[in-house]
């Protein structure tokens, strides 16, 4: 295993057809290390969420290509690509989309139990997620009676469960207070990286800046440079 | 797949305010469908009451006769004929008229009158009371022990009355499987006295009661039959007669098929509204699965499990409570005229798996269309 683990070529993605077309993302190159956190920003409308979308197998670019671990993630068909948000990728969505319906421990479980688990099995893994996120206690209550701090790290447990190598963050932070969406990132780089992880992290949000590993800046559908984040230096 | 379909199911039943929504829809859709289809079957059978009751095997009638209460007298020749066709292990003609009795009191009520093969009493009741064969004493005649007994103010054996002017007396009470559609009590003589007692034409037979001497004859009865000029049915034929002119040439029957009709749109508009609306809140959920790494046939199956389960337990509780109320019912009116049948449950059943049917394909066609870009973009 080497050391990049995402690496994005020429990807261009738009919306709309003649006079409407627009661009979300124009031609964006990058790559995503192990162990790494790399944080993407830029102003709104600027292509950050089109962008992972397209990295994590969620959206089809028009242009370019996507090698995860060496492969060309756009070239499988549907099936296989459902199967890579499955083992590869961990999503944290920017509101949660916990399942008010299902207790806590059993949102965590989902992801374990997509990929055919026993029940049983998956909810004893899925408990133990929420011990790495310190929320056990929590394990029987819906997520709409957890506080929005303790929602997030419940959807990071469901991201992790499944072990994937790849971690997408859309906004983590945009809801919670400076302190908790701090707490949050640390205990993200501290608990969930590792050599075999990547972590992406969408973010408006400076006060997290610190724990970044690199920050790419977007603009207008396009990368305009790079940023060392204050850690590694 | 089975924790996939759990997931679905927990969806389903804890969001216990949309799964009542939904329940609601079918089970009164059910409830409404079991129960007109009930009182139809109820009512039907008791329009066939006396070919049931009678049990013979073939009827032989006027070509126009729409019902059994409704006979058209046939001459004696056609006893006789009927005798002569091979085939037949014997043949016996069988009145059904109506009359008027004199009560003790001085008051009128209308009855039937069933009027027995003098020699073999065929199609003769079970008695409760008295001994068949004293429907020979003089005036003799055996009272059905049904709802209706107490129009005669129940009578008993040795009661007297006058019928169309003629001295009657109890010689026994029956019991028979079912009692009639139009409220009147049933009295069963012989055939002699009841062509004598009760004002007839010329021709006096209202029916042939045939026994065939195998069921592979009775085709062959039939064609004969036809032959004559008249008409050979079975017993089953003859309750499906009965319940088609009902059905189809009776405001009855049409108004049942419009009310079935309408229970089905209005469960099938509730039921399919509601399980729109829950697809619909649970869009954002079906797309995060999706995101996820869900694939579109888990989606279709946990959608057709909430649909199933929906549809089952509304079933069931329809039926329950359609049961309930005819249960109640017929503790408070005796008459009251319903059975669950299992064809009424079978197209209750049928209704209720097409509203699943439809509602699903629409859930399903607006599941597999959320894009989960449009989910992750919140
Ligand atoms: N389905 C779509 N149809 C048309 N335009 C779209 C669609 N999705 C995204 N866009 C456009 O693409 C551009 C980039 O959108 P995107 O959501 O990636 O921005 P973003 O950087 O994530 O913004 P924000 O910080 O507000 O989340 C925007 O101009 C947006 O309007
Ligand atoms: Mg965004």
């Amino acid at each position: 295993m080497h050391d990049v683990a995402i690496e994005a070529r020429g990807l261009s993605k738009w919306f709309g057809e003649g006079d409407t077309r627009t661009y979300a993302v124009r031609e964006v190159s990058f790559e995503a290390r192990h162990n790494e956190i790399l944080y993407i920003v830029g102003p709104s409308g600027s292509g950050k969420t089109t962008l992972l979308s397209m990295i994590s197998g969620i959206l089809r670019p028009n242009v370019g290509n996507v090698q995860v671990e060496d492969v060309d993630l756009w070239a499988l068909d549907d099936n296989h690509i459902a199967d890579f948000r499955l083992n590869t990728v961990g999503f944290v969505f920017q509101d949660y989309h916990l399942f008010p319906r299902l207790t806590t421990v059993e949102n965590v479980a989902i992801p374990l139990i997509l990929k055919r688990r026993n029940w049983n099995e998956a909810i004893g893994e899925a408990m133990h997620c929420l011990e790495v996120v310190g929320l056990t206690g929590r394990a029987a209550l819906p997520p709409n009676k957890l506080s929005g701090g303790e929602q997030q790290r419940v959807a990071i447990a469901r991201a992790i469960v499944s072990a994937p190598d790849i971690l997408i963050f859309d906004e983590p932070t945009a809801s919670l207070d400076g302190d908790t969406g701090r707490k949050i990132i640390e205990f993200v780089k501290k608990e969930v990286l590792n050599e075999k992880r990547c972590i992406l992290i969408v973010t408006h949000d400076n006060r997290i800046f610190e724990y970044a590993d690199r920050i790419m800046a977007m603009e207008d559908g396009r990368v305009v440079g790079f940023n060392k984040g204050e850690n590694r230096a | 797949m089975r924790g996939i379909l759990k997931i679905a199911y927990k969806l389903l039943v804890n969001d216990k305010g949309k799964f009542a929504a939904l329940l609601i829809g079918i089970t009164f859709a059910v409830f409404l469908m079991v129960n007109v289809t009930s009182m139809f079957a109820g009512m039907m059978m008791k329009a066939s009451a006396t070919v049931v009751n009678t049990g013979a095997k073939m009827w032989v009638m006027d070509r126009a006769v729409n019902t059994v209460a409704s006979s058209i007298p046939m001459p004696d020749y056609v006893l006789n004929a009927v005798r002569s066709i091979s085939g037949v292990k014997y043949a016996v003609p069988f009145y059904s008229g109506a009359g008027l009795a004199r009560l003790g009191d001085g008051t009128y009520q209308g009855v039937t009158v069933l009027g027995l093969d003098d020699t073999s009493l065929y199609g003769r009741p079970a008695l409760i009371q008295g001994h068949i064969e004293d429907i020979y004493a003089e005036n003799g005649f055996i009272v059905v022990a049904d709802e209706e007994l107490p129009k005669l103010h129940n009578p008993k054996v040795g009661t007297e009355f006058e019928i169309n002017d003629n001295r009657g007396v109890i010689v026994g009470v029956a019991k028979v499987p079912a009692s009639g559609l139009f409220g009147v009590p049933t009295l069963y003589t012989t055939f002699s006295r009841a062509i004598q007692y009760i004002p007839s034409m010329r021709y006096t037979i209202s029916y042939v009661l045939v026994e065939p001497a195998s069921p592979a004859a009775i085709p062959h009865i039939k064609d004969e039959v036809e032959r004559l000029g008249y008409r050979a049915v079975t017993e089953t034929e003859f309750v499906a007669r009965n319940t088609s002119f009902y059905m189809w040439r009776t405001g009855m029957g049409i108004n049942i098929l419009i009310m079935t009709i309408i229970s089905f749109v209005v469960g099938l508009s509730i039921s399919g509204q509601a399980f729109y609306t829950f697809t619909l809140e649970n869009l954002d959920k079906f797309g995060a699965l999706k995101a996820i790494g869900a694939k579109g046939r888990e989606l279709v199956a946990m959608i057709l499990l909430q649909a199933g389960v929906t549809a089952l337990a509304g079933y069931g509780l329809g039926v329950g409570l359609c049961a309930f109320i005819i249960a109640l019912a017929k503790v408070r009116l005796k008459d009251y005229a319903s059975i669950v049948t299992m064809r009424n449950l079978g197209l209750a059943f049928g209704m209720v798996v097409v509203i699943a049917g439809i509602s699903s394909v629409i859930a399903v066609r607006k599941v597999l269309r959320v894009e989960p870009f449009e989910i992750f973009r919140g």
